[in-house]
């Protein structure tokens, strides 16, 4: 026997329901309306990057040829990788251009992109004070380096914000079979840049990639290159390698991609003439190229030449 | 005596504000043309009537007639639009005093009528503050302002407010001069006021008020110098019973 | 310093301004024309659930633009409920975030100003025989210090809003980039001297906008 009350909770959950369920069948009436009329802009290239390839100026130094090529614009949504990752992963971007290896496997696993491709790389260093008072100018790889600066509780500045950059630190840790943590750790949650200024600012070691570090150096006064040598060449550490990889949202997931321009703009990126264009980028203003190509079809056209 | 057709008439009419009887009224009659006084202390009801009388709000109990038809919700805008009040303590709006005065000719969707309005500042000597911001003014400037605007727009019914309460004798006959003028056009005005001699001056009738119950009505000189109710009298002569 | 002034005289910057006054004032507009009239209802009128709606707008007076921003986002992804609209990433998408931001500003403090009116006008405009619209205009027209102050305000809060039109916007060069989301950009890159340079501009924009609006509330008087 049921108490009024009871009953009328018993109603309530129904209607509740009930509502819950049209609810639900209007959500996926509109998905599903969503996906099949997701609209393609023909003229347009949604590209989703880290901002290291935005802020080095490599992408306005080589992006002006393809538009020409495709006849298109590319837009170029700069965040970090973990937000490029997941505007691929809702299909607002038609192509994405990131630096977090493991990351980008599950992107595939996932079905968001038929396959990956290397397109070029650089690497990491580790900057820190110019007293260095973990003593890590002299290590040989980033892990001892780590391991010596959390022995030491001396300041690290992590850019905590699910970045390429901050995936490779954790990398490190993980690999000295470190968990960073106390008030020596700051994670920021913070870009390459506001996180090289706060180190310098703090007098704290960070990881940075090269190429910001490059570019950054002459305004980050209490700061010095610790480890990683004067250019990837003489980085000692092959583990602070820094994999930039392409992927093509993949059109059968997400309905409203620009499939042709982007399987158009992978094909160009791995072309050996733009490999060639990338090698070359940087070497005016720094001396030294800041990325160095890395696709199949570039390594497969060097082989002749050896 | 029942000659002129009734502008206003108040059955078993009973006002409250929470529980509390502010108005308590039998019966009374405003005739057409005519100007009753409501005399009465502060506190007796004056000003409940006229927001009554202003549609302001409508009797909790009873019934009020205006112009022969029952008032039982807000009346249409062309009936309301016949009777104005000048409040006790008017609102002037934040805008010139001439704005001010052209406010119910605009809303009305009439012309400006300078040369009415230019009429208007002069009689109440207004005239030099044309163009100053109205907030700016002093209290008695601003009743003489409000009760500008009141005349402008021509209305059938005037419901005054202790129109003369912060006027200086000289601006007390200036309004009191506007106000005859407007009853020899014909126009019903409700006088509530606590002065005695003004509403020997100005009113046909007076009716006393006191707390919240009519007294006490009849000409107004007959009443006042022969009241029949012992709490006239003494209301008269100063020794209040409440 | 010279190099500064050569870059106050690249084109982009132009372009900057123009789209960040764009996005902004369209933003602002919507906001006004909807929060302007729904603000001065609530004021006016007394209805059940009143407090309640009070609350609400309030609280979304202090709602952090990201937060804003990750709706928008959201519903305008392709994967979202209105990614048929195709705005993602464009000065639409922007528009949309920024009135949302400014909405409850407007309506919100319009509420305020116009409920702040004495009920004395309302009464005294009545009985000079005001219509009701009449009498609703009179009073906005009455509370027009504390309107302009809502509208200001809200501008205020959208033109030096930064995470609803980067994440919206993509801050896409030359198609999604305003001062606010550049300003970030220059930071990040250690341009701090281009960055504090469009921050003087964003200084300049806002109170050349401000001067216009308070020239109007100026107007509005002396009606």
């Amino acid at each position: 026997m049921l108490t009024p009350a009871a009953r009328m909770d018993g109603a309530m959950t129904h209607i509740r329901s009930r509502f819950a369920w049209v609810l639900v069948t209007a959500c996926l009436a509109a998905a599903a309306t969503a996906a099949a009329q997701a609209p393609v802009k023909p003229g347009v290239l949604r590209l989703a990057t880290t901002t290291s390839t935005d802020d080095s100026g490599l992408l306005r130094a080589i992006l002006p040829a393809f538009e020409k090529l495709c006849a298109c614009r590319v837009d170029v949504i700069a965040v970090g990788t973990g937000q490029a990752l997941e505007i691929g992963r809702r299909g607002d971007a038609d192509v994405v251009l990131t630096h977090a290896y493991q990351s980008e496997l599950k992107f595939i696993a996932e079905h968001h992109a038929r396959e990956r491709f290397d397109v070029m790389y650089n690497d990491f260093v580790v900057v820190g004070p110019a007293a260095d008072p973990a003593k890590i100018a002299s290590r040989r790889s980033a892990r001892e380096a780590f391991a010596a600066i959390a022995a030491a509780k001396a300041p690290f500045a992590s850019r905590g914000d699910n970045s390429g950059t901050e995936t490779a630190e954790m990398a490190i840790w993980a690999s000295a079979d470190l968990k960073p943590a106390g008030a020596w750790y700051r994670s920021l949650g913070q870009g390459m840049g506001e996180t090289l200024i706060v180190a310098n600012e703090q007098r704290a070691y960070t990881l940075s990639d090269r190429g910001t570090w490059l570019a950054m150096r002459d305004k980050l006064p209490n700061l010095r290159l610790l480890l990683g040598g004067r250019s990837i060449a003489e980085n000692p550490d092959f583990a602070l390698r820094n994999r930039y990889g392409v992927m093509a949202v993949d059109p059968r997931v997400h309905p409203g991609v620009n499939a042709e321009a982007a399987r158009k703009f992978v094909e160009w990126l791995v072309s050996p003439e733009t490999q060639r264009v990338i090698a070359a980028f940087g070497m005016t203003r720094f001396g030294q190229p800041l990325f160095y190509p890395d696709s199949d079809r570039w390594k497969a056209s060097q082989v002749p030449a050896r | 005596m029942t000659t002129a057709p009734a502008c206003y008439r108040l059955e078993s009419v009973q006002h409250r504000y929470g529980g509390r009887v502010v108005l308590d009224i039998g019966s009374l009659e405003i005739r057409r043309g005519e100007t009753l006084a409501v005399i009465g202390p502060s506190g007796s009801g004056k000003s409940t009537l006229l927001r009554l009388l202003q549609f302001l709000e409508r009797p909790t109990a009873g019934r009020l007639w205006f112009d022969e038809r029952l008032v039982d919700s807000e009346p249409a805008l062309d009936v309301r639009r016949r009777v104005t009040t000048v409040f006790q303590r008017p609102f002037v709006l934040n805008r010139s005093v001439r704005a001010n005065l052209a406010f119910g000719l605009h809303v009305r969707g009439w012309s400006n009528r300078p040369a009415e309005i230019d009429h208007l500042l002069t009689a109440l000597g207004l005239a030099p503050l044309a163009h100053a911001p109205a907030q700016s003014l002093s209290g008695g400037e601003i009743q003489r302002v409000a009760l500008a605007r009141a005349l402008a727009f021509d209305p059938d019914v005037l419901l005054l407010d202790e129109p003369t309460a912060n006027l200086d004798p000289r601006n007390v006959r200036l309004v009191e001069d506007l106000i005859r003028e407007r009853q020899a056009q014909g126009v019903t005005v409700v006088l509530a006021t606590h002065q005695i001699f003004q509403a020997r001056r100005l009113a046909h009738r007076a009716a006393l008020l006191l707390d919240g119950q009519v007294i006490e009505v009849g000409p107004t000189a007959e009443m006042l110098d022969h009241a029949s109710d012992p709490r006239t009298r003494a209301f008269l002569s100063g020794d209040m019973v409440y | 310093m010279s190099q500064l002034l050569t870059e106050f005289r690249r084109p982009e910057l132009l372009q900057i301004v123009a789209l960040t006054l764009r996005v902004t004032g369209a933003a602002l507009l919507l906001a006004t024309v909807a929060g302007v009239p729904i603000g001065a209802l609530l004021g006016l009128v007394r209805f059940r659930g009143q407090r309640l709606v009070t609350l609400v707008l309030y609280t979304g007076m202090g709602l952090p633009p990201v937060v804003v921003g990750l709706f928008v986002y959201l519903s305008l992804s392709s994967s979202g409920p209105l990614g048929v609209l195709g705005w993602l990433f464009t000065p639409t998408a922007m528009i949309v975030a920024q009135a949302i931001i400014a909405f409850p500003l407007v309506a919100g403090l319009t509420m305020s100003a116009v409920a702040g009116v004495d009920r004395a006008v309302r009464q005294q405009v009545f009985a000079l025989g005001a219509s009701r619209w009449q009498s609703a205009w009179t009073v906005l027209l009455e509370a027009r210090v504390g309107v302009t102050a809502a509208i200001v305000a809200a501008f205020g809060g959208i033109i030096s809003e930064v995470g609803a039109v980067m994440l919206v916007g993509g801050n896409i060069e030359g198609q999604t980039r305003v001062l606010t989301t550049a300003i970030v950009l220059y930071t990040r890159q250690g341009e701090f001297a281009l960055a504090m340079a469009l921050g003087v501009v964003l200084i300049a924009v806002a109170f050349g906008a401000n001067v216009l609006l308070l020239r109007l509330q100026g107007r509005l008087r002396d009606q």
